[in-house]
C-alpha cells in the first residue's frame, strides 16, 4: 500500500504555536545569593505548552536553585517569575501571596524530587500518596479518590495490588514512578523535576525514562527538567541551558547544543560524556 | 432554674494562703487574653506561655490552667472524667478548686455554670451561659501525618487540609470504614481544623451550634483554642462514607437509656459485663426519675 | 517545479575551545538549491563535509555563515534556519523537514512501531492511526512483525535501518535528508527504499541525500553536487 494515501493534506501539520502566543513560565534577570556566595545570576529562560526544558551542569552549577526559584519553592534575591495561568491571567509568582502561590502549587504545577522520600508521605498507603493531592484539591467522594490513584498507579506501571502498601516496602524505582503518579494525578500544566533519574540503576532509569517521554508527551506537558546526565537531557527535553558557576553558558535545541556545542564548558561536558 | 439545693456543695473553704484559683492575677489575664484570641478565631490553636501546674502533665493542666483563669467566687464547677464526676482525676481537680477558689461545686450538669471536662461533653443538653472546658493532650489534629510544627502551622493558614483526609482514607483502605472513633477531625466555622481532644464522635454533634461557650486547654503544647457558642462544627467524611456516630444494640444496663454513650464494665472474672452510661450524672438523674432496665427491654 | 530548499552561500567551522581552541574549517561559501520533485547527491570524499552540511539543514549544526531557507510548497513563505529560535526549528521538523540519518538513535524500551508513529502523533494524528500507518510501513519494508512490538536496540544493523527508513518516510515530508538510506540493507529492501523515495519525489518533495552505493544513486538522483575538501587552518 501506498503510506502517502493515509496522510491527507487536510491533516498538515498544525503550526507550533508561534512567538504570539505567551510562554507558560517566563523567568526574567533570576539571580539567588547565599550569603557572599552566588546560587545563580542573571538567568532568563522562556518555557511554551507541551515544551520540556533540560538545564544541565555539574554539581554547584546552579541548576537546582534556577528550579527551585522558578518553581516557587525559594524566593529569589533578584528577577521575577512570571506564570501564565489557563484563564490567560499572568502571575508573578514570587510577588503574589503565599495563599495563591500554594494554590497554584496544587491545581497546576507539581514537583518531582530527586529523592523519592522528599515527595512521598513514607507512612502512608501508595493509594494515599496518589490521592492526596485530589483531596487538596476539594475530592471528597472515596470510591473515585481510589479509582484515580488506581488509574494512576497502573499508568506508571506499578501493580494496583499494591494500592494499600506503604512505599517503604517499593523498590527505588516503584518509589520513583508512585512520585510521579502522585504528581500527574491532579493533571498539573507544568512539572518541575529534579535529576528524576538520579540514583537509580541504569535500566530503571530507561523505565521511567520512557514513562516519563511518553506521559509528558501524551499529556502535553511543559517541564523543566534538572539533570546532570546529559543522555537524559536529549533524551527528555526540547530544548537546553547549560549553566556553571550559577550563569546559564549556552542555550538552544538540545541535539544542537549536544552535537555542536559552541561554548567551552559545553564542549568540555560533551567531551567528558562516557559513550558506552 | 430549679436545681434542689442539695445537689450543689456550697462555696466555701478556701485557703487564702493561695492566690484565687492558684495561678496569679497576671498569668490568668495572660491567659484569657489567649482565650480571647481563641473565641475570636475559632478553631485556631493559640499558643500560650503554659505554667507548672501542681500536678503531672497529662492530668489535665492545660483544662485546669483555663477553668482558672475563667472562674469567678460564685461560679459552680462541675469536673468529669470520661463521663464520670467520681474517678480520680475528677475528684483531685474538684478539690483542688474547692481548696484554691472556694468555689460551689456539683455534679449536676445543668447546675453547674463551669464544667471542665476530659474525653466527654455531658449528654444533658447545655445552655448559654455555660463554659465547657476539655483538658487536651495533643492539640494538633495534623500531628498524625505531618510531625514538623512549621509546617502544620503552614498548612493551617493557608487551610491546605488535604492531609486530614489522608488520614480518613487510610482508614477506609484498611478497615472498610472510617474506623477513627475517638478525637475525630472536624472543620470549625468553615474554616480551621481542628482536634476535639479524645472526646468519642458520639459527642461530635454536640458540638455544632452548641449554645455553650467550649474553651480547649493544652497543657503540656501550650495552646488553647475555642468554639464560641452556636458555631457550625462540621465533621470531616467523604461522600461515599459519611459520618456516622456509633450506635450501641442494647440500652444502657442501669437507666435504660438508649441516647447516651455507653461504658463497657466487666463485671467478673467470668466475662460478665455490662454497658452503662459513661455520664454518670445522666444515668443517676434517668434512675431517679424512675427509668429501669426493665422498661426498656420489656 | 519552483525551489523548496536554498543553500546560500554557508560556511562552517568548529572551534575546539578545549583543544586550545584551533578552529577548523569544513565548508565555506557552499550554495545549492533543491526544486520540488528533485533529488540531489551530495558527493565529494570522507571528511569533505557531506554530512556536516546535511546536519545543518537539519539544524543538528549552526549555521555560522550563509543562510538556509525552506519552505513546505511553492507558495510557502521561506523559512530560515540559520540562526532560527529552537522552537521555529522544531516545528519545522515535525512537519516539514524529514531526516534519515545514518544511525538510529535508540530510546530504551520504545517498541519499533511506536519509533515508527511517533512523527505522526506529534502531528497530532490519532494514536492508533499512527500505528496503523506505522504497521504498514514496517510490513512494506519487511520487518517481520514479531519485531514490531519490540525495541530496537538488540536488532540487527539493517533492521535499525528499516526502522529508521519507516520513520523518515511515515509523514510526506515536503523536504527530505537521506544519509545513506540503502547502506546495510539487502537487494529487496534496497528496492523498497528506491520505491519509496521515487514516491516522494513524485509528490513533490525535495530530497537531499548522501549515497555511496553508485546504483541507487543512479536509480533515484537527479544530479550531483560535489563538495570539495578544504584544508585545515589553524
Amino acid at each position: 500500500m501506498s503510506v502517502e494515501a493515509t496522510v491527507t493534506p487536510e491533516e498538515a501539520p498544525p503550526v507550533m504555536a508561534g512567538d504570539d502566543t505567551p510562554p507558560i513560565l517566563a523567568v526574567e534577570g533570576l539571580a539567588k545569593q547565599y550569603g557572599g556566595r552566588i546560587g545563580c545570576a542573571d538567568v532568563g529562560f522562556r518555557l511554551w505548552p507541551g515544551e520540556v526544558l533540560g538545564i544541565v551542569g555539574e554539581s554547584g552549577s546552579g541548576k537546582t536553585t534556577v528550579l527551585n526559584c522558578a518553581a516557587g519553592r525559594l524566593a529569589p534575591t533578584a528577577g521575577r517569575v512570571l506564570y501564565s495561568a489557563a484563564d490567560g491571567a499572568t502571575h508573578d509568582v514570587h510577588a503574589i501571596a503565599e495563599t495563591d502561590r500554594r494554590r497554584l502549587m496544587r491545581t497546576d504545577w507539581a514537583f518531582v524530587h530527586q529523592h523519592a522520600r522528599d515527595g512521598l508521605r513514607m507512612g502512608v498507603s501508595a493509594g494515599a500518596n496518589v490521592g492526596e493531592p485530589l483531596m487538596a484539591l476539594g475530592a471528597r467522594h472515596y470510591g473515585r479518590i481510589r479509582t484515580a490513584a488506581g488509574d494512576w498507579l497502573t499508568r506508571t506501571e506499578i501493580d494496583a495490588d499494591r494500592i494499600d502498601d506503604r512505599p517503604t516496602t517499593f523498590s527505588g524505582g516503584m518509589q520513583q514512578r508512585l512520585q510521579v503518579a502522585r504528581a500527574l494525578v491532579a493533571e498539573p500544566r507544568l512539572v518541575f523535576m529534579d535529576e528524576p533519574t538520579g540514583g537509580l540503576d541504569v535500566s530503571v532509569q530507561a523505565r521511567l525514562l520512557d514513562l516519563l517521554r511518553g506521559l509528558v508527551t501524551e499529556l502535553g506537558l511543559a517541564a523543566v527538567i534538572v539533570t546532570h546526565d546529559l543522555a537524559v537531557a536529549r533524551l527528555l527535553s526540547h530544548r537546553l541551558l547549560v549553566m556553571r558557576r550559577g550563569r546559564v553558558v549556552e542555550t538552544g535545541l538540545t541535539d544542537q547544543v549536544l552535537d555542536d556545542p559552541q561554548h567551552p564548558y559545553t564542549q568540555l561536558l560533551v567531551a567528558s560524556v562516557l559513550q558506552p | 432554674m430549679n436545681i434542689p439545693a442539695a445537689m450543689v456543695e456550697p462555696a466555701g473553704g478556701r485557703d487564702d494562703t493561695y492566690n484565687f484559683a492558684y495561678l496569679d492575677e497576671q498569668t490568668k489575664r495572660m491567659i484569657r487574653r489567649a482565650l480571647l484570641k481563641a473565641v475570636a478565631v475559632p478553631g485556631y490553636q493559640v499558643p500560650f506561655a503554659g505554667r507548672e501546674m501542681p500536678m503531672p502533665y497529662g492530668w489535665g493542666t492545660g483544662g485546669v490552667q483555663v477553668t482558672a483563669a475563667i472562674l469567678k467566687a460564685d461560679d459552680v464547677l462541675k469536673v468529669i472524667d470520661q463521663g464520670a464526676d467520681d474517678t480520680t482525676n475528677a475528684v483531685s481537680i474538684r478539690k483542688f478548686f474547692r481548696r484554691t477558689a472556694g468555689v460551689a461545686t456539683t455534679e449536676r450538669t445543668e447546675a453547674a455554670n463551669v464544667i471542665q471536662t476530659r474525653h466527654r461533653i455531658p449528654e444533658t443538653p447545655l445552655r448559654a451561659g455555660q463554659i465547657l472546658v476539655y483538658q487536651v493532650p495533643i492539640p494538633e489534629p495534623l500531628r498524625f501525618l505531618e510531625p514538623r510544627e512549621t509546617e502544620t502551622r503552614r498548612m493551617h493558614a493557608h487551610a491546605d487540609y488535604g492531609l486530614m483526609h489522608v488520614k480518613l482514607y487510610e482508614d477506609i483502605a484498611r478497615h472498610g470504614h472510617i474506623a477513627t472513633t475517638y478525637a475525630y477531625p472536624v472543620k470549625v466555622a468553615g474554616r480551621y481544623v481542628m482536634d476535639p481532644s479524645p472526646t468519642p464522635k458520639f459527642d461530635n454533634p454536640k458540638m455544632s451550634e452548641c449554645p455553650a461557650l467550649q474553651l480547649f486547654g493544652a497543657g503540656r503544647e501550650k495552646r488553647i483554642y475555642a468554639i464560641p457558642p452556636f458555631t457550625t462544627v462540621e465533621s470531616l467524611d467523604f461522600e461515599d462514607h459519611s459520618f456516622t456516630v456509633q450506635r450501641w444494640d442494647r440500652p444502657c444496663a442501669l437507666c435504660g437509656a438508649r441516647d447516651s454513650f455507653l461504658d463497657e464494665v466487666v463485671t467478673d472474672d467470668r466475662g460478665g459485663r455490662m454497658f452503662v452510661c459513661s455520664d454518670t450524672d445522666y444515668c443517676a438523674r434517668r434512675r431517679d426519675a424512675g427509668h429501669g432496665p426493665e422498661e426498656e427491654e420489656a | 517545479m519552483t525551489d523548496r530548499l536554498r543553500i546560500e552561500n554557508v560556511g562552517k567551522r568548529f572551534t575546539l575551545h578545549n583543544q586550545g581552541g584551533v578552529a577548523i574549517p569544513v565548508l565555506r561559501g557552499v550554495s545549492l538549491a533543491v526544486a520540488g520533485g528533485e533529488c540531489v547527491a551530495l558527493t565529494g570524499p570522507s571528511g569533505a563535509g557531506k554530512s556536516t552540511l546535511m546536519r545543518m539543514i537539519h539544524a543538528n549544526y549552526r549555521t555560522d555563515e550563509g543562510s538556509i531557507r525552506l519552505r513546505a510548497d511553492g507558495q510557502a513563505p521561506w523559512i530560515e534556519l540559520a540562526g532560527a529560535d529552537p522552537r521555529a526549528v522544531l516545528a519545522v521538523r515535525r512537519g516539514t523537514l524529514g531526516y534519515v540519518s545514518q544511525f538510529l538513535r535508540v530510546v530504551p524500551r520504545v517498541p519499533a512501531r511506536e519509533v515508527v508513529a511517533e512523527p505522526l502523533i506529534a502531528l497530532g494524528r490519532p494514536v492508533e492511526a499512527a500505528r496503523a500507518a506505522a504497521e504498514a510501513m514496517l510490513a512494506r519494508l519487511n520487518l517481520p512483525e514479531a519485531l514490531w512490538r519490540l525495541p530496537p536496540a538488540t536488532f540487527s544493523g539493517g533492521e535499525q535501518q528499516r526502522v529508521n527508513i519507516a520513520r523518515g518516510f511515515i509523514h510526506p515530508y515536503p523536504v527530505l535528508l537521506l544519509d545513506e538510506p540503502t547502506a546495510s540493507l539487502d537487494g529487496a529492501n534496497r528496492a523498497v527504499v528506491l520505491d519509496l523515495i521515487g514516491e516522494a519525489k513524485a509528490r513533490g518533495a525535495a530530497i537531499v541525500g548522501i549515497f555511496h552505493d553508485a546504483q541507487a544513486r543512479a536509480a533515484v538522483c537527479d544530479r550531483e553536487f560535489e563538495i570539495a575538501p578544504l584544508g585545515a587552518v589553524a
